[in-house]
């Protein structure tokens, strides 16, 4: 039985919509970035998206210059906007990395259609992650510092600390996902090689397509070792927020020292994760007409992975609240305490609302198919994840163990610019991608055809 | 003038089934240098070939090994002889605080070994191949499908090849010039 009448079958909307052929699929997502005018929308949208990526560069050159003063950082909230933002991105990134990778291994062939901008969105969220703790560090210069390498003062990290898990876990993820969605990209920079028509984009592409020709030879080898990626990754995904976690856990502070952390910041990550490639998939496929390819299937799959992990989450809520009560310890119980009525108190109601409450609208079938929908459901789970690690870093530190030491955290406008500032770097990177690579896995979606299927 | 050396002789065809087919005839024919080119991977195409060895998972282990092995070795050898230092009276080989590097390092050291041993044993990078000298190869990244064998077959006969192809029904049978 053959791809699409088997979804005819089931009532579900089908992976790609019927009457395509390898020639119609590879031209439809080729031609966005070899023939397709580029728009005056792409130039604003990028432009403003490069301008917000001039403000971050002018935020952190100032940065620089006068030290991280600047920020609203002080004793006893030495973590501040950095550390939340850092959290916010790196969970954005692991809905690539579990689209790519663990929907791969469980063999769930919707993916193929979104998992290569997904990969991209990993990329451009870790290496927006990667610039708060560099430069949170104070010396930024002095960052390679955290890397285990000889040197003339004597000296090593300390392996004992979380926070150097967490350079190896980050920097492992990144050079993993890189990797990934770099292999990922060969045989399609083989189809660009092999139809652009400009010389200079036959070179380009001819040299990062490094010679793939399709032999069988080639991609046999060529899946295994996507498929051992896809294992390696699997494990790597799952334990990168939870060592970021860790960076908490292993921490005494109340409200920080918890085991339900790791399972609840790896349910958060992808909660994060799939409301972003949603915000991004649902422009995408109105903008270049990819309904064919992004169909109504996938945002409805993308929808129910939100709703289940964000129960996770609503999960790890209530027994973080469970536990502050149960274990009697009067510093846990004030924290949560302190959450609900403390000077906080509108972020942590905030949170709840776009974390649990909004989500549940989700349940209803005609929400997730709509478009517009989802769209604004996920601007307002990533809102709440957001606020979810102020909550956790802000609020957790703002009050501990002796009154005297409490304070408060105000950020300040270089806080703001910075935050924002990645936010366009993010949306750059994404608009340069769909412009210059294929947004859309080529060959992966040639699979997926009826004509794909060799018959016995 | 000495004539064009000849790589091979190739057929094209349209449709993963008939690469499939053609390419075991080929090979039940006595063909054993062939090869074959398909714009996404097929499942049994390499078995129909003849091709049966895969060294990219034992190079992903190796790899992996190391990386762990270097991961944990650093760290026992840091923490105990070259920079030893008390962290709340815990032991200087204090090893389930040195589980999570040793596991990122051998995952990482697997994932590079994964991508760089699959390019290495496939010789690439190549930019230059005989098989590009043919124009419709191009389509070899679309939307048809080829099989080739080489002139290196001991079978191998400007002829009898061409007339072996021939009878496998190919949409196009063209020369390879080297």
């Amino acid at each position: 039985m053959d791809e699409q009448v088997k979804h005819a079958t089931d009532g579900r909307a089908p992976v790609i919509e019927p009457g395509h052929t390898f020639a119609t699929v590879t031209d439809k997502i080729s031609s966005i970035v070899l023939t397709r005018p580029t728009s005056t929308g792409w130039f604003v949208g990028f432009g403003i998206a490069f301008l917000l990526t001039m403000m971050l560069l002018y935020a952190l050159g100032y940065l620089f210059v006068r030290g991280v003063g600047i920020w609203g950082i002080t004793i006893p909230i030495g973590w501040g906007f950095a550390i939340v933002n850092f959290v916010w991105w790196i969970g954005i990134g692991h809905a690539g990395t579990l689209i790519s990778a663990i929907l791969l291994l469980l063999r769930q062939s919707w993916r193929n259609s979104i998992n290569r901008f997904a990969e991209a969105m990993t990329l451009f969220a870790v290496a927006c992650a990667g610039i708060f703790p560099l430069v949170h560090v104070g010396r930024p210069w002095l960052a390679y510092w955290l890397f285990p390498y000889p040197n003339s003062m004597g000296v090593w990290p300390q392996f004992r600390s979380p926070l150097i898990w967490d350079v190896f876990a980050v920097s492992t993820y990144a050079t993993i996902s890189a990797l990934f969605w770099f292999v990922g990209l060969i045989p399609d920079l083989a189809t660009l090689r092999d139809r652009s028509t400009n010389p200079a984009a036959q070179m380009i592409y001819g040299i990062l397509a490094m010679g793939w020709r399709g032999s069988a030879r080639h991609w046999h080898r060529y899946e295994t070792m996507y498929l051992l990626l896809a294992g390696l990754a699997t494990p790597l995904v799952l334990s990168v927020h939870t060592v970021v976690s860790f960076d908490f856990a292993i921490g005494i502070v109340p409200g920080w020292h918890t085991t339900i952390f790791p399972p609840y910041f790896v349910a958060g990550a992808i909660y994060s994760g799939f409301a972003m490639v949603l915000m991004l998939a649902i422009p995408i496929r109105k903008v270049y007409g990819l309904e064919d390819f992004i169909t109504e299937r996938h945002l409805q799959n993308s929808a129910k992975v939100m709703l289940a992990t964000g129960l996770i989450v609503a999960y790890g809520y209530i027994i973080e609240a469970f536990m502050g009560w149960y274990s009697g310890n009067r510093y846990d119980t004030f924290t949560l305490w302190n959450r609900l009525h403390g000077p906080y108190k509108w972020d942590y109601i905030a949170l709840l609302l776009c974390n649990i409450v909004i989500p549940q609208v989700l349940w209803i079938r005609k929400l997730r198919t709509s478009p517009l929908a989802l769209f604004l459901i996920s601007g307002v789970v990533l809102v709440g994840m957001w606020l979810e690690r102020f909550v956790i870093v802000v609020v957790s530190l703002h009050r501990d163990f002796l009154t005297s030491s409490w304070g408060m955290y105000y950020p300040t406008r270089w806080d703001w610019m910075t935050y924002i500032g990645t936010i366009g770097l993010f949306l750059s990177a994404m608009f340069l991608f769909v412009r210059i690579l294929p947004m859309i896995s080529i060959f992966e979606m040639r699979t997926l055809l009826p004509e794909a299927e060799v018959k016995e | 003038m000495k004539p064009t050396p000849v790589y091979g002789m190739m057929a094209e065809f349209d449709s993963p089934g008939d690469l499939v087919a053609a390419a075991e005839r080929a090979h039940k024919a006595g063909y054993q240098k062939i090869d074959a080119y398909s714009p996404f991977p097929i499942e049994g195409l390499a078995e129909a070939i003849g091709f049966h060895q895969n060294r990219v998972p034992l190079v992903t282990l190796l790899g992996g090994i190391v990386g762990g092995l270097s991961g944990y070795l650093l760290q026992y050898w840091i923490s105990t002889s070259s920079y030893p230092v008390n962290i709340g009276g815990k032991p200087y080989h204090s090893w389930p605080a040195f589980i999570v590097v040793t596991f990122e390092m051998t995952i990482l050291f697997a994932g590079i070994s994964a991508v760089l041993g699959m390019l290495a044993l496939n010789g690439l990078p190549m930019p230059y191949h005989p098989v590009f000298n043919v124009p419709r190869f191009a389509f070899a990244s679309k939307d048809r499908f080829f099989l080739i064998v080489f002139s290196s077959d001991p079978k191998y006969g400007a002829q009898s090849t061409r007339d072996f192809l021939e009878g496998l029904n190919p949409r196009s049978i063209s020369e390879v010039p080297s």
